[in-house]
């Protein structure tokens, strides 16, 4: 059922994968997002509060992040925070997306426009 | 931070109440981050940037999503939304294609720069408002006044042969004065206008040609300028084109040529024929112009006693030389869309509302559901707005397609083209309108329903609709029949003003009669012999045709000339023309009379025999006899008239020559024998007529032949019936009363609508009332006629003050109803008869309904 609304979610938006990626390794709430997506960017894509949230929004509207309950310990929480979790769906997603990409790299290569070595 | 707080309302309330609080903490952690004025500067640059961008760009996806679905829900009640899409386009219809009709002819700038600072200027005599200027009066008026930065003059009247490209034609054009272009300030588009040297006697003739006549007559050849034409056989040099949107006076002139004035031509001050027009220095306005020109008129009255008596000078804006009817048909029509919108926008309203009551259960459904009262109000409202943009959309085709129609009502004397352009202006009109009335029309419901929408909405059975509902219904239906009755009334009153002045008399036959212009050029026929030839041959071969009962030819027929008036000496005292002793003159060949169906009450027809060397005689009509011999023999008496004694030979029965509608002045017929050569040359008679008994168009080929033959270069201008020239009288009169008599057709049709669907809607609600009073004893009949009652009280509530508008609304249209009282008691109550009618109508089916009623099916239900 969840892989037939895939196809029509693909090609990700850029922002949407990234936010999605940050995800994988722990739930995390909306300015962890930014910092953690600038991270992995090594600081190229610094997501604004508007397009993250906006993204937020459409991603949650589609099932591939839920809000969470579980928070952390009172000292290291803010209450006006919300925490935001990857489902199974978003990670089917994800990997979709990954794939789309890894075959247009190979589709690349062949073509000698991308490089040979991994 | 407060600051971020504000720019945080640009986005959706749904957005900002979810994500708010989270953006407003990040927004303070960046702002801690951030140290000196250059990076907190860069921090509010780039978070304006993107709240802008964020914020449009989800409403942009709530909209869509609104209009997404309201597309499925109207596709899911395809009849309701079609009945709306209808309503619109009826009511924005007719109103885009009546407003731009109004607009351009009435509003918008004459297509010349500076427009507002172009005036006609005119002589002003007792009984005549607008006379021509004579050259005389021109020079003096162009000199002595300070006002106008250049004052030009154009002579009305000048069509010429065009011989020696193709077939010879007979082409409208105007003389004009040197300075006429530069006074309009448009410029040619390929070579020059005229010199002050080619306005002098004597001069090299030069003609400057439309863009029309370029493109037909030589092919838009560039290489034109310098070729030589022939214009009424006499030799001129295309100097310069005109650009296509230039049409001056009229879209019907074809050239221009100079004046050429000679010093003769300013003696003689009561020979009136240019009309003045001038360009005001910037600063000057009008009332100084006229002024100025009152003073200079005053001057010259004292100058010249004798010609100049009573001769003023006046001033008019170039914009505002529409007649006073054309201004009053258009304003009525104007009116006349306006109460169709508020029809078509009342019965919009209540379907709307009727929807709204009829979804309440859905709605209330869908609020129980999570969905919140706004988000319920945008969807109603951006089904309001679909709706209204197809209607809208659908209107404004309908206006384009039905604008080339109404073309005839943009009059013919503005220099403007003949029907109004589809343009930008027009579109952007259509649309705001159609925005008005979908927000003052699915507002009101809209609120209305999500207000209503509740929990109560669940309970089975509930009763929808209060009675607040049904009076703002009501009050709707109300309206819709009261401008459904001004409508009415207005259309009758005009039916029988068009009725009234169809049947007027013309004064002479119209059945049979064909009328072919055929205009002698100048000097080639300066000669009268020359021109009595001409007549002579064509009519005797004329009248040798079969069926053919009579032909002659004259000056100008009726109806398509009101000038040529000359003033009347009796008894050898002088009449002035300042106290209306006037006549219309126009010389005629022998069997005019007949030919024409005008009778010959007394004395004789001209003759052949009547010729310069005898007696000058003249034939007048019946209102001539009664205004200078009122109780005396006509037949011998003498009056001046045409620099000449004439002595009265005949009289006739009186014809309407200034048309069906206006007064006209008595007429006088000269023999066109009696008159010497070179003299009154623009009255020597050029139109045919020829009586058959046959229809008179089968002899058209054998006319051609027979002009052909009598002169190879003599071209024939226009063929008309004389039922074609009566009819021309009241066509854009009949134009307007069938575009009216549409508007009311479709009112009252929706006003019937109206009445239905409000009553059809409450016997619905009220179903299980009537079950049960029918259980309680009620008879259908009383059943039935509450029902009645309730459709006919809807019918007299809205009746009785439409009646008052009604009289309103013809007082105002007073000067077109043609002598018709705008009290008229028949039209009023043949307008009440048929709103009850419809009213009656709209009713019956829902009285019906209400009585099938079953009492035991209402009481099961209870």
């Amino acid at each position: 059922m969840a892989d037939d609304r895939i196809p029509s979610l693909l090609p990700l938006q850029p922002t949407t994968l990234h936010i999605l990626l940050s995800l994988t390794d722990e739930d995390r709430h909306g300015y962890a997002i930014i910092l953690e997506v600038a991270r992995r960017t090594q600081g190229e894509l610094k997501l604004s509060a508007g397009t993250l949230y906006r993204s937020i929004q459409r991603m949650l509207e589609a099932g591939m992040v839920i809000e969470t309950r579980t928070r952390p310990a009172p000292e290291m929480d803010d209450e006006r925070r919300r925490y935001y979790r990857i489902t199974p769906f978003g990670r089917a997603v994800a990997e979709a997306e990954a794939a789309r990409l890894r075959d247009l790299l190979k589709m690349a290569r062949l073509c000698g426009v991308a490089p040979r070595t991994t | 931070m407060n600051y971020y707080r504000l720019l945080l309302h640009l986005y959706p309330s749904s957005f900002r109440m979810q994500y708010g609080d989270e953006m407003s903490a990040i927004f303070a952690l960046k702002l801690q981050q951030s140290s000196g004025f250059a990076s907190r500067y860069g921090l509010w640059l780039s978070t304006f940037i993107e709240v802008f961008g964020n914020a449009a760009a989800l409403h942009w996806e709530i909209a869509r999503r609104d209009l997404y679905y309201s597309a499925r829900s109207l596709l899911r009640s395809p009849g309701f939304a079609a009945t709306a899409v209808l309503l619109v386009t009826i009511g924005i219809g007719a109103n885009v294609a009546i407003f731009t009709l109004a607009d351009f002819v009435l509003v918008r700038p004459l297509p010349f720069p500076e427009p507002e600072r172009l005036m006609k200027v005119w002589e002003k005599h007792p009984g005549y408002s607008m006379m021509e200027l004579s050259p005389a009066s021109y020079r003096d008026a162009k000199t002595a006044n300070t006002s106008f930065a250049s004052l030009a003059a154009y002579d009305e009247f000048n069509s010429m042969n065009l011989v020696g490209e193709g077939e010879p034609r007979r082409i409208d054009g105007i003389s004009v004065t040197a300075n006429l272009f530069p006074t309009l300030k448009k410029p040619a588009l390929i070579g020059r206008y005229f010199h002050e040297e080619d306005d002098r006697a004597g001069a090299p003739g030069t003609v400057v040609l439309s863009y029309a006549l370029w493109q037909t007559q030589f092919g838009g050849d560039r290489n034109v300028l310098g070729k030589a034409v022939s214009l009424d056989n006499q030799p001129y040099t295309v100097i310069g084109v005109m650009p296509p949107d230039f049409r001056f006076p009229t879209r019907e002139t074809q050239f221009w040529i100079p004046f050429r004035f000679k010093e003769d031509d300013y003696q003689d001050r009561n020979n009136n024929y240019l009309v003045g027009i001038g360009r005001l220095k910037p600063g000057v306005s009008l009332a100084q112009a006229r002024s100025e020109l009152l003073l200079i008129a005053a001057r010259l009255r004292k100058q010249y006693p004798k010609e100049n008596e009573s001769v003023d000078l006046s001033v008019i804006a170039l914009r505002d030389e529409l007649s006073p009817q054309s201004r009053l048909l258009l304003k009525g029509l104007c009116g006349a869309a306006l109460c169709v919108l508020i029809i078509a926008c009342a019965n919009l309203a209540n379907l709307l509302l009727a929807r709204s009551l009829a979804r309440q259960r859905e709605l209330s459904i869908r609020l129980s559901l999570g969905a919140n009262r706004r988000m319920l109000l945008r969807h109603i409202l951006s089904e309001s707005l679909l709706l209204g943009l197809a209607g809208g959309a659908s209107a404004t085709a309908v206006a384009v397609a039905t604008l080339p129609l109404l073309g005839r009502l943009v009059p013919d004397g503005l220099p403007i083209q003949k029907v109004p352009p589809v343009d930008l202006q027009m579109l952007l009109f259509a649309l705001g309108l159609t925005l008005i009335t979908v927000i003052a029309f699915g507002v009101a419901p809209a609120m209305r329903a999500s207000r209503n929408a509740g929990l109560s909405g669940l309970r089975v059975g509930v009763r929808t609709g209060g009675s607040g509902s049904h009076r703002a219904r009501a009050a709707l239906v109300i309206v819709e029949v009261m401008a459904s009755v001004v409508l009415l009334v207005s259309s009758g009153l005009l039916i029988r003003a068009l009725w009234k002045v169809q049947s007027t008399e013309p004064g002479f036959r119209t059945d049979n009669i064909l009328a072919v212009r055929t205009e002698l050029p100048f000097p080639k026929y300066d000669e009268v012999s020359l021109r009595g030839q001409f007549y002579s041959k064509v009519l005797a071969d004329i009248r040798r045709q079969p069926g053919v009962t009579d032909a002659a030819y004259i000056t100008a027929l009726p109806m398509t000339w009101g000038g040529g008036i000359w003033a009347v000496l009796v008894d050898g005292t002088s009449q002035l023309r300042a106290e209306g002793h006037v006549a219309s003159m126009r010389f005629v060949t022998p069997g005019l009379f007949s030919t024409l169906g005008i009778p010959l009450t007394l004395g004789r027809d001209v003759s052949e025999t009547d010729t310069a060397e005898r007696p000058y005689v003249a034939v007048v009509s019946e209102s001539f006899v009664r205004r200078y011999w009122p109780n005396r023999q006509p037949i011998g008496q003498h009056f001046n008239f045409a620099l000449h004694d004439r002595e009265v030979v005949g009289v006739v029965g009186d014809v309407r020559v200034r048309g069906l509608e206006r007064a006209s002045e008595p007429q006088v017929y000269l023999s066109y024998k009696q008159v010497s050569d070179g003299w009154f040359e623009g009255y020597a008679p050029k139109d045919l007529v020829i009586h058959s008994s046959q229809p008179p168009e089968q002899l058209l080929p054998a006319i051609r032949q027979i002009i052909q033959s009598a002169d190879p270069e003599q071209p024939i201008s226009t063929v008309r019936t004389m039922t074609d020239i009566v009819a021309g009288e009241t066509e854009s009169r009949s134009l307007q009363m069938r575009v009216l008599v549409v508007f009311t057709a479709v009112a009252i049709l929706l006003a019937g609508l109206g009445i239905y669907g409000l009553l059809s809607f409450a016997v619905a609600m009220r179903h299980q009332e009537f079950g049960i009073r029918m259980a309680l004893g009620a008879g259908h009949g009383a059943i039935f006629k509450m029902v009645l009652g309730q459709g006919a009280a809807l019918a007299v509530a809205g009746l009785l003050p439409g009646l008052a508008a009604a009289y309103l609304a013809a007082r105002l249209l007073q000067s077109l109803l043609a002598g018709v009282r705008p009290a008229d008691g028949l039209t009023f109550m043949a307008a009440a008869a048929v709103c009850l009618i419809t009213a009656l109508l709209g009713t019956l089916v829902p009285a019906l309904r209400a009585v099938r009623a079953d009492p035991a099916a209402v009481m099961r239900a209870e």
